[in-house]
């Protein structure tokens, strides 16, 4: 299922349970697939047209009214066109909205560089007590929104809007602000989020061809980071490759980084964008431009197992 | 009320203002002095609000997107029993309730958390959507600056009050004329103001924002509006001056709106505050 099909049914039937969620959208409902949810609950749906700071500040007023508001657009426009009105409205007044972010990093494909977010992680992970969600697959976003929903404080959740492979089945077991350790290993640890978990595991079996043992780790929420999981798997590993759709300047990495410095230093590389500006191209031609494939995602680690820099 | 009693209130608030201001030196005292009549009006007079029970479900609410007014709004709050006079000598101290820009997780009484100009009047509007969504019949009570009109989101936020039918939604616009760069019309003149709000669908009026009666009105007129079912946002324009009843900071002029209060100075206008 395309993940904005999974966002409007599963806020459908929230909607139905609690009628104190309120959907905003600024002129991305068709492409955000939030659009049939209006002929649903036309009470509860506003449109705000071409202006997200309006939404976001309009939301926060909404939420001092006791209502938990959801706003939607691409994660450009969810993060760093509106920093301030998230930092100041949202987060300093302590209202609790929903900021829900689509087509992070290259999954914005042919609308290119002004609509490539690779700094969104950055500009939110920096507003104290903002919590990260970054969505890997349709079954995930599922299982998430009733807890993103519940939780009572701000969270900007990044999620493709189109279809991604699917990783987790109907049985997984989402666990809010925790990471998933998807298979067990030895030798290196990888950790990855969103659209990478699907990468890093193609490239986690690649290895096991070479024979090298990789604990991959699925980092759901980039803040707070899940520091159990991750330090119990790099206590055993010892070795840390890093996979984020997003600069690696302020993004997973970066959370990662600072963590293993403080906690338990180890060696440690990165798979992602390396400071640089998006451009257009289709997901898998911006996968290679990057060098975030599976095929380099293997020579990182190899790197990193061999001791080269 | 009588008209007044609201003068005499409004004394009594303005002496407030500039003692708390004189408590730790300076502060935004231009744009707190312009706005006490509407204060005054609506604290004591128009608003549906309890100052033993703040946090009233369907209770009338004020947003004052100005957030640096805050030394009025304290003042106000102060003078209508949210809280004690004491606590207004806090001011901008640390670990203060009451900081320069108003904030709705420090001081009782205070609806939103304002500050960076714009933000506090689409709050406003998604209060109002809220109080519409809810059908508790609030009024929503916004006062934003003449610079403040600088900022886009300002107009963001009308054209979607007015799109939304938000006619429970009443905003001041303090036409004080002046913004901390110099006067408005020098920086980015905002022209034909009265058929700017008429034109982006706002129900509005133009009075003196120093005169009670004047404002009663307008609220009255307001009401009529809504009576006859106009389903339009309301704007009325406060004509206003900055620090208005302070000698020395009206003669400041935009220096008014940061500025600092000597123990003369503020002897010099409590004593100015008593003869009138």
């Amino acid at each position: 299922m395309e993940l904005r099909q999974a966002l409007a049914k599963t806020l459908s039937e929230l909607m139905r349970e609690n009628n104190k969620i309120v959907i905003l959208d600024a002129d991305l409902s068709k492409a955000n697939g939030t659009e049939p949810l209006y002929k649903e609950y036309p009470n509860r749906c506003y449109n705000v047209g071409v202006s997200e700071q309006n939404m976001a500040s309009m939301a926060a007023g909404l939420a001092t009214y006791g209502f938990t508001p959801i706003i939607v657009t691409f994660t450009p426009f969810a993060t760093r066109r509106i920093c301030d009105q998230v930092a100041v409205s949202i987060a300093y007044a302590k209202q609790k909205v929903v900021i829900i972010g689509t087509d992070p990093g290259i999954t914005a494909e042919l609308n290119g560089g002004t609509h490539m977010s690779f700094e969104d992680v950055g500009v939110m992970r920096s507003i104290p007590k903002m919590v990260i969600i970054d969505i890997v697959d349709d079954v995930q976003l599922m299982k998430a929104l009733p807890e993103i929903i519940k939780y009572p404080s701000v969270v900007y959740v990044r999620m493709p809007r189109k279809s991604r492979p699917t990783i987790f089945d109907e049985n997984y077991q989402y666990r809010f602000l925790k990471a998933d350790v998807l298979k067990e290993g030895k030798d290196v640890t990888i950790i990855a989020s969103g659209t990478m978990v699907y990468e890093a595991q193609v490239a986690s079996k690649l290895l096991e061809d070479k024979g090298i043992d990789v604990e991959l780790i699925s980092a759901n929420c980039i803040k707070p980071l899940d520091e159990e999981t991750i330090l119990k798997s790099i206590k055993k590993t010892n070795k840390v490759l890093v996979c984020e759709n997003h600069n690696v300047i302020g993004g997973l990495f970066s959370a990662v980084a600072e963590l293993i410095v403080s906690k338990y230093p180890v060696k440690t590389k990165a798979v992602g964008v390396m400071d640089e500006f998006g451009q257009v191209g289709k997901y898998q031609e911006l996968l290679e431009v990057y060098r975030m494939t599976p095929g380099d995602i293997v020579k990182a680690t190899m790197k990193l197992v061999n001791d080269e820099e | 009320m009588q008209i007044l009693d609201l003068v005499r209130i409004t004394k009594d608030i303005r002496k407030l203002i500039i003692k708390s201001i004189a408590s730790i030196g300076s502060g935004h005292l231009g744009g707190s002095l312009s706005i006490v009549e509407v204060l005054t009006v609506l604290y004591f007079r128009e608003m549906n609000i309890v100052p033993n029970n703040p946090k009233k479900e369907g209770r009338d609410r004020l947003i004052v997107s100005k957030g640096h007014a805050g030394p009025g709004v304290y003042a106000t709050l102060s003078r209508r029993g949210y809280f004690p006079e004491e606590k207004l000598y806090t001011l901008n101290k640390i670990g203060t309730d009451l900081p320069s820009h108003c904030d709705m997780n420090k001081t009782v009484g205070v609806d939103m958390t304002t500050g960076s100009l714009g933000q506090g009047f689409s709050s406003a509007v998604g209060a109002a959507l809220g109080s519409k969504i809810r059908n508790d019949c609030a009024t929503i009570y916004c006062i934003i600056g003449d610079g403040e009109c600088d900022e886009g989101q300002v107009w963001e936020a009308a054209m979607f009050a007015s799109h939304a039918q938000l006619n429970n939604l009443v905003v001041f616009l303090d036409y004080n004329k002046m913004q901390i760069d110099g006067y408005v019309k020098d920086n980015k003149n905002p022209a034909a103001v009265i058929s700017k709000w008429e034109s982006f669908g706002f129900n509005t009026q133009f009075v003196d924002g120093h005169d009670i009666k004047a404002i009663i009105e307008a609220l009255d007129k307001v009401k009529s509006y809504r009576k006859a079912k106009s389903d339009k946002p309301n704007m009325i324009i406060l004509d206003t001056i900055k620090g208005k009843g302070v000698s020395f900071a009206e003669r400041a002029l935009v220096g008014s709106h940061s500025m600092p209060v000597t123990k003369e100075r503020l002897e010099q206008a409590l004593k100015e505050l008593e003869e009138v």
